[in-house]
């Protein structure tokens, strides 16, 4: 089993929800985070203060799916994040070693 | 004892300051009292069409016997709005605009203060605030023979700008009230985000007593023109009058006696209380700019009271200060960000506004003496000068006046002050200077005699306000402390000074 957690720009969630649940992902975690890569902030400028705003609002989606998925998923999200520009975001993929359903017990891959 | 001997330094120092100014609202009356008749100049026309038909009836028969003053529904109606408008500036106007310029931790605490600090002086002025600065007294002070408004009732009239229209003394109160509740009020801004909340209520009784007062006081009083018959009453009635109003000095709504006299005390205040934690480092950007322009809108809409209602009547100058306070505002805001275009690349919506106060500022002392095409460019101008107060400026100074109140208020009142001087000559569409002995506008006016008042009216504001808020802020920093602890700070003041929060989300 794979996690999977992307770092998107926010306009970009819709279309990489949907792009996911088309290949058949079936949840999917979004936390709203701030950041920086390359794209770094910009500057805001309040009468004569200037703010140099290191963080950007990003998306942060995380997806938990078996190994056999994964590079579907990578794939899903890569295309349908894209816009080609600088700030598209990352993904990043972490080996997970187990999953339980809190309400039935299931464990692993009847748990996802 | 600290205190007391504090005390004693301040009565020392205000005794010390008196080299003063005046800025009255009207006309100066006295300067140059020419009892000799000249035709009406066109430009003076205005504001000799105001006084002339009360006038004529006393000159047609003795000239020695004033008119009897009668009260008018109309004039009394326009007062009683225009004082609920100046209140709409100040809660909620200045309290929004300023509260969403401040970091969200601490929007309750500019709230507050605000709000408070408008309770308070309300309270103050009807007990002895209103008897010291409108009464007769010397020069510098008024007296005390009205404290508590004794003797003030529904029958007590006060004068206007016109012989034999008077108004009824308790709107005068209240209007006056109002003037006086918005002016300490404002120097909240400066002081914002660190200040102590009984700090700042000691320091503006002892500013309020001992600044705004006999600012007030001597800007703005006289007798009224009802006594005045010729050059010699004129004179009776001019050595009453406050110093400024007696020098000449022009100052229609308050731009020394409200704006530059907050914005020095605001200065000083920034000073002696010192930087916000974090200051130059952490990004202190305004929480919530829409809530500082619906601020600023309340506060330009409140204006027209606080500026059109300065004439004490309703009428024709009435008419031209409400036009010109909406002319100045409008060019200075697209002043402001025509030149922030210009200089930062974008025009922000915070600069609109602050453009908008400033041309409000300046348009203060003006509206009643200048041309619409003069408000326009005091208006334009204060833009400009005000842009530079916060950027420039205030980097010169080296203070954190949290909410700019001197690069805007103080600047944009000085500015507004010396170009009163400038653009009220009958030559740049000005109305000139009222001649209550021939009952017109007096046809002498020089520019430059005038500019010079103006600049005396508002040396004497800076150092006298300037000395009585370092004085109080020391009094206060050494008896109670001005400043809240740094953990109390950095937590914000909403919850430290007033445990309760703005935002639950």
């Amino acid at each position: 089993m794979k996690q999977v957690t992307a770092i998107i720009k926010p306009f970009k969630l819709d279309e990489v929800r949907e792009a996911l649940s088309a290949i058949g992902v079936q949840g999917i975690t979004v936390t709203e985070v701030k950041g920086f890569g390359r794209q770094k902030g910009h500057t805001e400028l309040y009468r004569g203060a200037e703010y140099v705003v290191d963080f950007l609002p990003k998306v942060k989606i995380e997806v938990a799916i078996k190994s056999d998925m994964l590079d579907q998923v990578i794939e899903a999200i890569e295309k349908s994040a894209n816009t080609g520009k600088i700030g598209d975001g990352k993904i990043f993929v972490f080996d997970l070693e187990k999953v339980i359903r809190i309400r039935t017990g299931e464990t692993d891959a009847d748990a996802l | 004892m600290k205190k007391i001997i504090a005390y004693i330094a301040l009565a020392a120092g205000l005794a010390f300051g008196s080299n003063a100014l005046a800025q009255d609202k009207p006309a100066a009356p006295a300067v140059d009292a020419k009892p000799a008749a000249t035709a009406p100049a066109d430009p003076a026309k205005r504001a000799a069409a105001v006084a002339a038909p009360a006038a004529a009836p006393a000159a047609a028969t003795k000239p020695a016997e004033p008119p009897k003053p009668k009260v008018d529904k109309g004039d009394t109606a326009w007062m009683l709005i225009a004082t609920a408008l100046v209140i709409l500036m100040t809660i909620p106007g200045l309290a929004l605009f300023y509260a969403g310029m401040v970091r969200s931790k601490n929007v309750l605490s500019v709230l507050m203060q605000v709000f408070v600090c408008f309770c308070l002086i309300a309270v103050l002025w009807v007990i002895y605030g209103y008897s010291v600065a409108f009464t007769g007294g010397n020069a510098f002070f008024g007296g005390f023979s009205k404290m508590f408004l004794a003797g003030v009732n529904a029958d007590s009239v006060a004068a206007t700008f016109s012989k034999g229209v008077v108004i009824p003394e308790l709107a005068f109160v209240a209007f006056q009230l109002t003037f006086a509740a918005i002016t300490p009020a404002l120097i909240v801004g400066a002081f914002a985000e660190r200040i102590k909340f009984s700090a700042v209520l000691v320091f503006l009784v002892l500013w309020f007593t001992f600044a705004y007062l006999p600012i007030a006081h001597m800007v703005w009083y006289w007798d009224g023109p009802d006594a005045i018959t010729d050059a010699k009453t004129l004179e009776t009635v001019t050595a009453a009058a406050g110093w400024l109003w007696a020098k000449g000095a022009l100052d229609f709504a308050g731009g020394t006696v409200v704006h530059l006299n907050a914005g020095i005390a605001g200065l000083v205040g920034a000073y002696v209380i010192g930087k916000r934690v974090g200051y130059g480092k952490e990004s202190m950007a305004p929480h919530n700019l829409p809530v500082t322009m619906i601020g600023a809108c309340l506060l330009w809409v409140g204006w027209f009271g606080f500026n059109a209602g300065s004439n004490l009547e309703a009428n024709g100058t009435t008419a031209m200060a409400f036009l010109n306070t909406l002319v100045a505002t409008a060019a200075a805001t697209l002043a402001w960000a025509l030149i922030e275009s210009f200089g930062k690349g974008k025009a922000s919506m915070l600069g609109a506004v602050s453009g908008a106060v400033a041309g409000l500022v300046a348009i203060t002392p003006a509206c009643g003496f200048v041309g619409t095409m003069g408000a326009l460019v005091i208006g334009a101008i204060a833009g400009l000068v005000c842009y530079w107060g916060v950027n420039g400026l205030k980097r010169m100074l080296s203070a954190d006046d949290s909410l700019d109140v001197f690069g805007v208020h103080g600047i944009g009142g000085a500015t507004g002050a010396i170009l009163t001087g400038v653009f009220a000559a009958p030559s740049l569409g000005g109305s000139g200077i009222y001649d209550y002995v021939a009952n017109k506008a007096g046809d002498a006016y020089s520019i430059w005699d005038q500019v010079l008042i103006q600049a005396t009216g508002c040396i004497t504001t800076l150092i006298w306000s300037g000395v009585v808020a370092f004085v109080a802020f020391k009094l206060v920093d050494l008896t109670i402390g001005l400043r809240v602890t740094e953990e109390e700070e950095r937590e914000g003041l909403d919850v430290s000074s007033h445990g309760e929060g703005a935002y639950r989300m």
